[in-house]
């Protein structure tokens, strides 16, 4: 059937590859050396594309919470001050990106369908361990862009309904996965972002207390770290905020992250 | 050598379709009726887990009626379709209309150029939102495809179902229950017995719903609107 072509397994991106390898992420190699981008393996080519920068996942009482800051740079310029960096993935997890911009959407984009073909196709959801198994696999496919210097790195939320929790997961460039039993950030600032969680972090924190030390971690990686964009008053630009819990995937309003970023800067202003 | 006897190609398509309507009559019925708030579908399926009625995208549901690797075939493919089209473009510019299109060029090639025509009979629903109309397409084995509206239905004694349905329309569409109501005597007049409430398989397309609109209903839903 030419019209609908023939396929075994329930996995999109194998769908892709098989049918479809100009429209999968991570084959762009081949298209680039055909347009004349150099691929040199010992040294990341210097395209000049958007970065994506701080983003962090932190649990509290009920599940977690995933953050990120909303700069975009292309080397030292601001390419974007309102991207998106933290996506919902399906009802019970989310994922945030750090890394070049579009790769990065396109691989959320990606994870979003495939989640979804598979729950569709056979009629359960994937578990939440099989989700983030499957996000490493993409990041594995993703490697031969990374010697282009176009690195994908996700971080990777999800509500676990067995074990009612919310896990984080991270990942290495190779695929590598692995859990983190309390919080994680990632990006230019991410250590920074670390720093002031493992200060602030403690167990069982409520929502209220556990988005103000996310949010603070975002505050100060972005008076560290060029990359990382703070609060903008001026222009009313805040860092996105998503709760994971057992009732899915809540966006913060942004007047709610407005209203602790204002008591926050309050706190700390001179005179 | 000796020569392969003569058949006629009326001969042979009326032979097929003899062929796919007998698979197909073995099989019960599925309806697809419009009520208040989008489309209900539902399946006299003693089944709870080998579905008959599917989510495909957003808006479009599926339902399949005769042999069921066949038309489980054409679900996954459908599926594949749909989350092809809404990944390379736009989840908006998923319609009921092209993968109706698609389900009808393969299944007429197949009816023409296979051995074995598809048993199948194959139902895809869109809900309309912002006050578009829904639209029903029903596929039959031979590729042929119809645009119904407000019901349609496929599978076992569907003109019997059909029959019923007309006769019991109303000018408006029902609601939930009502049309739930409906569809249930609609199928245990041809059944000519008692379904019970387990034995239905029941999903609606809700435009109230944010995202996709399809959802199954639970035995214990069911019971509740039929009591």
């Amino acid at each position: 059937m030419s019209f609908l072509p023939h396929h075994d397994g329930s996995s999109f991106f194998d769908f892709l590859t098989q049918h479809h390898p100009e429209l999968r992420p991570g084959l762009h190699d081949i298209t680039m050396q055909r347009a004349g981008v150099s691929v040199d393996l010992g040294r990341p080519s210097m395209l000049p594309v958007p970065h994506g920068t701080t983003v962090l996942a932190l649990k509290y009482r009920d599940g977690a919470i995933i953050a990120g800051d909303r700069r975009a740079t292309e080397g030292f310029q601001i390419a974007d001050r309102r991207i998106e960096k933290v996506f919902r993935i399906d009802e019970y997890s989310a994922m945030a990106i750090a890394g070049a911009a579009g790769p990065c959407i396109e691989m959320a984009k990606l994870f979003q369908t495939e989640l979804e073909h598979y729950e569709k196709l056979e009629g359960v959801q994937l578990s939440c361990e099989g989700k983030a198994n499957k996000l490493g696999q993409m990041v594995k496919a993703n490697l031969p862009m990374v010697f282009q210097g176009l690195v994908v790195m996700p971080l990777y939320v999800g509500y676990d309904l067995k074990r009612k929790e919310g896990r984080i997961f991270k990942y290495d460039i190779t695929g590598g996965r692995y859990e983190e039993s309390d919080h994680h950030s990632i990006g230019s600032g991410g250590k920074d972002a670390r720093n002031t969680m493992r200060e602030h972090y403690r167990l069982g924190l409520d929502e209220e207390a556990a988005l103000r030390v996310g949010l603070l971690a975002l505050y100060n990686a972005a008076d560290e770290d060029v990359g990382t964009g703070g609060p903008d008053l001026v222009r009313g630009i805040y860092p996105t905020a998503k709760l994971v819990s057992d009732a899915g995937i809540t966006d913060v309003p942004e007047s709610r992250v407005r209203a602790l970023y204002e008591t926050m800067i309050a706190e700390r202003r001179r005179s | 050598m000796p020569l392969p006897y003569y058949v006629s190609p009326e001969q042979m398509m009326q032979d097929k379709a003899e062929y796919a309507k007998k698979g197909i009559a073995k099989g019960r019925s599925i309806i697809a009726l419009e009520y208040v708030d989008g489309i209900v579908l539902a399946a006299d399926n003693p089944s709870s887990s080998l579905h008959k009625v599917s989510e495909v995208y957003d808006r479009i549901a599926f339902a399949g009626a005769g042999k069921y690797s066949e038309f489980e075939h054409l679900r996954k493919a459908g599926i594949r379709h749909a989350d092809l089209t809404g990944y390379m473009y736009s989840r908006e510019d998923v319609s009921a209309r092209t993968l109706s299109n698609a389900y009808s060029q393969s299944l007429g090639t197949a009816f023409s150029t296979d051995v074995k025509p598809l048993e199948v009979e194959i139902l895809v629903v869109q809900v309309g939102i912002n006050g578009q109309a829904n639209e029903i397409f029903r596929i039959s084995f031979d590729g042929s495809i119809v645009d119904e509206k407000s019901f349609a239905v496929i599978g076992g004694r569907s003109e019997a179902v059909q029959q019923y349905l007309r006769e019991h329309a109303t000018p408006q569409p029902p609601t939930l229950k009502d049309g739930l109501r409906r569809c249930l005597s609609a199928l245990e007049q041809v059944a000519t017995q008692k379904i019970p409430s387990e034995n239905l398989e029941v999903a609606v397309l809700d435009w109230h719903r944010q995202g996709r609109k399809f959802r199954r209903l639970t035995s214990a839903d069911i019971s509740l609107l039929l009591v």
